[in-house]
């Protein structure tokens, strides 16, 4: 049996000055741990996108993290609006995220595309006016 | 080239990291979208941008960002000064507009790298 290591953690809702803390924080422990600085950087964005993701569109929700000796899971899960066209907002620069969240530099329709592009599997359920987990998962 | 011919070519001020101005940089970014910045940046890499919260010190964090150059004078406030110190990050500002700032970087062989 492998070992597993969890960590998890709240995401505040309308908070986007704290926004990737957990990320950050997930960073720090991976390189401590000695996992590979490339493993190490896909988590780091992948999870990061996400937690802005939450916070944007998802009045926040929780992360999760695994970690055995061969892989690192994410599990990021809000209870959110849902996503009503996952194809659509899977394209890169599609964003339904409003100005506002546009000024602070994010909202480019790259989140989704970068979470996909950064990490070797990812799954997205979503059910309209119910939330959405995310799925993700890097080789080490 | 390193983040000391950086700060020299754009007539910097160095407003963090000042003992680290010998790191090396290999490319560069300029955005004002940290998402955009996320797809495309490279390791060992500058950002110049003309946005300036917090994001944008984490957005460096999570990509081992070496140095942030803040374009048209701006200049960041004492905490995201002090997350940057705590990060290894350093952090430049200089009056240059970012196309300016982009182009003086380019000028002395600093590249984007391929995307």
């Amino acid at each position: 049996m492998t070992d597993m290591i969890t960590f998890h953690y709240r995401i505040s809702p309308d908070d986007f000055t704290r926004a990737g803390e957990a990320s950050s924080d997930v960073k720090s422990k991976l390189k401590k741990m000695g996992v590979t600085p490339e493993a190490v950087r896909k988590v780091a964005i992948a999870m990061y996108e996400g937690e802005i993701n939450m916070v944007i569109h998802a009045q926040g929700g929780e992360i999760t993290v695994n970690i055995t000796t061969d892989r690192i899971e994410m599990i990021l899960a809000d209870v959110g609006p849902g996503i009503p066209d996952v194809g659509l907002a899977m394209q890169a620069g599609y964003s339904t995220a409003p100005d506002a969240v546009r000024s602070l530099g994010f909202g480019a329709g790259m989140g989704l595309p970068n979470m996909k592009k950064y990490s070797d599997e990812m799954e997205i359920d979503t059910v309209i006016g119910k939330g959405t987990t995310i799925h993700m998962m890097v080789n080490i | 080239m390193t983040v000391r011919d950086v700060r020299d070519k754009l007539g910097a001020k160095v407003l963090a990291g000042e003992n680290h101005l010998d790191e090396e940089v290999r490319s560069a970014c300029g955005s004002d979208m940290m998402s955009d910045v996320l797809a495309f940046s490279k390791d060992h890499s500058v950002l110049l941008t003309g946005l300036c919260n917090p994001q944008v010190i984490r957005t460096a964090e999570m990509l081992d960002i070496v140095c942030i150059v803040f374009v048209r004078g701006k200049k960041p406030d004492e905490s995201m000064l002090l997350m940057a110190e705590e990060r290894g990050i350093i952090i430049l500002s200089t009056g240059h507009r970012m196309f300016s700032a982009c182009g003086l970087l380019y000028e002395a062989g600093l590249h984007g790298g391929a995307i």
